[in-house]
């Protein structure tokens, strides 16, 4: 594929794109963003209390949000494949697939426990920011710094 | 009710979820760019501290559409808390918030418990724990797991992919085995 070397076991959020977009193209990327910010804090998913309700069962909600857009992506993405259909832009839709490592166990585990003391995966971040609950600033930096220092020890962790 | 009334009121998963799950389709159609948002965090190290890594040197410039797309979910955060915000005290069981106030958290006025997420909570060992350390497993964990809800758990398997939904159960192993046996002590500090 492309242009992140190493990149083969990390495929998220690829550009599957050839052509190139211009600052002006990327915002149509900030407002898809901005939509999806205003849905993360009205179903309340950015809610360090929702999330606490999940992981001790006590209620339905986060998992109706996450299984029915899981549903909704696995038959939008099926249909794209089904019948061929391209971008906007007349570009073949291109998906990287997943490669399995342990990183997907350890990782996984670990995120698992950030997410219960944060309340927040990446997304519900930049929109708690958004929220004004400025010491999340604080959390974000140390998400950086822990996505750094997963770069700094790569090579000698279990993969 | 107005329409500015309903959309006050908290969405219903019903409505949430499958507009979340319409992003992968969204994304694909106007770019073909797969849904994900913990690689921002990976790009936004590429292009302020690569440090001479490896995993950080390669051309962040084309994955910039990722930090357009997280800058407009922390718009769409201001947008929602300005205009949009529900004005009554966040709902949640009543069994969270007996155990809640057994470690003296009680104020319901926002999304997060002040007591924890406050810049006075981070000065505690408390508040350092949820705040800092919770952080750094996030940013570590999903980069180590190549995904976190987004990418795998949302994107990965609307596109069938077996890894992710290891991945995802780990999420939610290490989430039970969190809130469950861990969070108590931590809460109780």
């Amino acid at each position: 594929m492309n242009h992140l070397e190493n990149q083969n076991t990390d495929t998220e959020g690829i550009n599957g794109s050839q052509l190139k977009d211009s600052a002006l193209s990327n915002l149509k990327y900030g407002i898809v963003g901005i939509f999806f910010g205003i849905i993360f804090v009205k179903a309340e998913i950015i809610s360090w209390y929702r999330i606490q309700e999940m992981f001790q069962l006590q209620s339905f909600f986060m998992y109706g949000v996450i299984g029915s857009a899981v549903v909704v992506g696995i038959i939008s993405v099926q249909l794209i494949k089904r019948f061929n259909i391209k971008t906007i832009q007349g570009e073949k839709i291109e998906i990287q697939p997943k490669t399995f490592n342990k990183g997907q166990i350890y990782g996984g585990l670990m995120f698992g426990f950030g997410w219960v003391l944060t309340g927040a995966c990446p997304g519900p971040l930049f929109a708690q920011i958004g929220t004004v609950v400025t010491v999340i600033v604080v959390t974000l930096v140390s998400a950086i710094a822990g996505t750094w220092f997963y770069g700094l020890i790569k090579d000698k962790l279990p993969h | 009710m107005s329409i500015i009334e309903i959309l006050r009121e908290p969405w219903p998963w019903y409505v949430s979820g499958p507009l979340i799950g319409l992003t992968v389709p969204v994304l694909l159609l106007i770019g073909n760019k797969s849904f994900g948002i913990s690689s921002s965090l990976r790009h936004i190290c590429a292009a302020c501290i690569p440090a001479n890594i490896s995993f950080f040197k390669y051309d962040w410039k084309k994955e910039s559409w990722n930090l357009f797309f997280v800058f407009g979910i922390f718009l769409g955060g201001v947008i929602a808390a300005y205009f949009l915000s529900n004005p009554n005290p966040v709902e949640i069981t009543a069994k969270l918030s007996a155990q809640l106030a057994t470690y003296g958290i009680t104020d319901r006025s926002g999304l997060m418990p002040k007591e924890l997420f406050s810049w006075e909570s981070l000065m505690t060992l408390r508040g350092f724990i949820m705040i800092v350390v919770g952080g750094f497993l996030v940013g570590f964990g999903t980069r180590y797991a190549g995904g976190c809800t987004s990418g795998h758990a949302i994107m990965g398997i609307s596109n069938l992919q077996w890894p992710s939904l290891v991945a995802t159960i780990c999420f939610m192993i290490g989430g039970f085995f969190m809130a469950n046996l861990i969070l108590p002590y931590i809460l109780s500090l």
